[in-house]
C-alpha cells in the first residue's frame, strides 16, 4: 500500500505537555493505571503533585506516551509485574544514555 | 500455505513439558520483544514466537496440533486434513496474549480467524461513532535531514481488518516531510493517518517520534552537535587549517597552535538550525603516527631528546 503523496505533519516539541486524559487516550489505558505508574515512579507528572487526588490535573511530557506503552507491553507480553516493568524501563533508559555517549 | 513447526520455533522438543514451553517462551519473548530487542526483525520473530506459544501453551490446541502428525516439515505446503479438529472445542479468545495484529494463515486455518478481536475494547459493532485510535511509531532520520529538511519514506507495520473481517498485518509506506531543524524527541503529528474510525467516526492521528540514526560520527545533544576530530601531532602543536565534515558540508577549520586533545572548538550557529540554532562543537583528538622505519624512529628519538616532556607529571610519578 504505497502512498505517493508527501505528508506534512505538525511538529510537536519534545517539551510539549499533555493532560492525563490525552495520555490515557494515546495509550488506551485508564486513569487508575496512570496513577499506579506514577506511584511506582515510572512517570513523573510535570507539576510534581503526585497525590492521586490531583490526578485529573496532572500533565505529562509527550515522551510519557512511549513510556506508558512500553510499560503496558512489557507487562502484557513478558509477564513481569509493575516493578519489573519499571526496572526494565530504567535499564532501557541507561542503555540509551550509554549509546548516546 | 506453509506448515509451521511450532516446536522448532520455540526451540523445544516435541515432548517438552508445559513448564519447559513457558520457560522457552519467556526467554524468547524477552529476547525479541520489540520494545527491548536490538535484534534485526525482532518484531517478526516476536510475532512468530507468540503464535507458537498460543498453540503450545494450551493443552487442547497442542494436542490438536500434535495430531496433525510428525510427517510435516517446516515450510512445506500445507492443507489441514478434513475434519482434523473433530472433537476439539477451542475455547477463549486471545485475551492476555500479545497484541500481534493477527496470526499466520497457517494458524488461522487450524484454529479459526479473528482470534484477537475477542476481548478488544471498543470494537463492538453497535451503531455508535468512535474516533480511530492514535498510532505511535519511532522513525530514524539522518542528522543531515534536520539541517536541510528531507522527504523520507517510512514503512510501518499496521493491523487492519480485511474484507472478510479478519485482522491482517501489512506494511504501509508513507512519504513524510521531515522539517528542517527537527530534534531528537520531537514528534510529527500526521492528522487522520492513525487507525480508522468506527461507525463513521473520524480517523485517529499518527505520531512519529524522531530519533537520529546512531551510525554517524556526530553526537547530538538538544540542538548542539559534537564531532570528534583527529589531528596529527604537528597539526595540534604548530596549528593548521584542516578540512572538517559537518552535516551542512565540509568546512575549513583553523586549529590554533598548541591545541591539546579534548579541547573543544565551537562553531557558533552550525548546530541544528532553528529559531535559535545550536552550535557545532569540534572535539580535538590527537592521532599518533606509527614509527615504522628507521627514519621515522629517529624522528621520535629526536623529539625525546628535544623535549623534557613528562606526560604523567600531574600524577606525581
Amino acid at each position: 500500500m504505497a502512498e505517493h503523496k508527501t505528508l506534512r505533519g505538525q511538529l510537536i516539541e519534545a517539551e510539549t505537555l499533555i493532560s492525563v486524559d490525552e495520555l490515557c487516550r494515546h495509550c488506551t489505558v485508564r486513569v487508575e493505571e496512570v496513577i499506579t505508574f506514577v506511584q511506582e515512579g515510572i512517570l513523573d507528572p510535570s507539576d510534581n503533585e503526585v497525590v492521586p487526588e490531583k490526578a485529573d490535573s496532572w500533565q505529562f511530557h509527550i515522551s510519557s506516551v512511549r513510556r506508558v506503552r512500553t510499560a503496558v507491553h512489557l507487562q502484557r507480553d513478558l509477564g513481569v509485574n509493575l516493578a519489573g516493568a519499571a526496572l526494565a524501563l530504567e535499564l532501557l533508559d541507561r542503555i540509551a544514555e550509554l549509546e548516546k555517549a | 500455505m506453509e506448515y509451521k513447526d511450532y516446536y522448532d520455533i520455540m526451540g523445544v522438543k516435541k515432548d517438552a513439558t508445559q513448564d519447559e514451553i513457558k520457560r522457552a517462551y519467556r526467554k524468547l519473548a524477552r529476547k525479541y520483544h520489540p520494545d527491548v530487542s536490538k535484534e534485526a526483525d525482532a518484531e517478526a520473530k516476536f510475532k512468530e514466537v507468540g503464535e507458537a506459544y498460543e498453540v503450545l501453551k494450551d493443552p487442547e490446541k497442542r494436542t490438536a496440533y500434535d495430531q496433525l502428525g510428525s510427517q510435516w516439515q517446516a515450510g512445506q505446503e500445507f492443507h489441514p486434513p478434513p475434519g482434523w479438529d473433530a472433537g476439539f472445542e477451542f475455547s477463549g479468545g486471545g485475551a492476555g496474549g500479545p497484541d500481534l495484529g493477527g496470526f499466520s494463515d497457517f494458524f488461522e486455518s487450524l484454529y479459526g480467524r479473528g482470534f484477537h478481536q475477542a476481548g478488544q475494547p471498543g470494537r463492538s459493532s453497535r451503531g455508535f461513532q468512535m474516533r480511530g485510535d492514535d498510532h505511535h511509531a519511532r522513525v530514524m532520520v539522518e542528522l543531515e535531514d534536520s539541517y536541510n529538511g528531507a522527504t523520507r519514506s517510512i514503512t510501518l507495520q499496521v493491523s487492519a481488518l480485511d474484507h472478510s473481517g479478519r485482522v491482517v498485518t501489512r506494511p504501509r509506506t508513507l512519504k513524510v516531510r521531515i522539517p528542517k531543524g527537527i530534534r531528537r524527541g520531537q514528534q510529527i503529528r500526521l492528522a487522520g493517518q492513525g487507525g480508522a474510525g468506527h461507525g463513521g467516526g473520524e480517523a485517529g492521528d499518527l505520531y512519529l517520534e524522531v530519533d537520529f540514526n546512531p551510525r554517524s560520527h556526530y553526537r547530538v545533544e538538544g540542538a548542539d552537535v559534537y564531532l570528534d576530530l583527529p589531528l596529527a601531532p604537528w597539526e595540534a602543536a604548530l596549528g593548521a587549517t584542516v578540512k572538517v565534515p559537518t552535516p551542512a558540508g565540509v568546512v575549513d577549520l583553523k586549529i590554533p597552535a598548541g591545541s591539546q586533545a579534548g579541547k573543544k572548538l565551537r562553531l557558533k550557529g552550525r548546530g541544528i538550525p532553528a529559531g535559535e540554532p545550536g552550535d557545532l562543537y569540534v572535539v580535538l583528538q590527537i592521532a599518533l603516527p606509527k614509527a615504522e622505519n628507521e627514519e621515522q624512529r629517529r624522528v621520535y628519538q629526536a623529539m625525546k631528546q628535544q623535549f623534557a616532556f613528562n606526560p604523567r607529571a600531574g600524577m606525581e610519578v
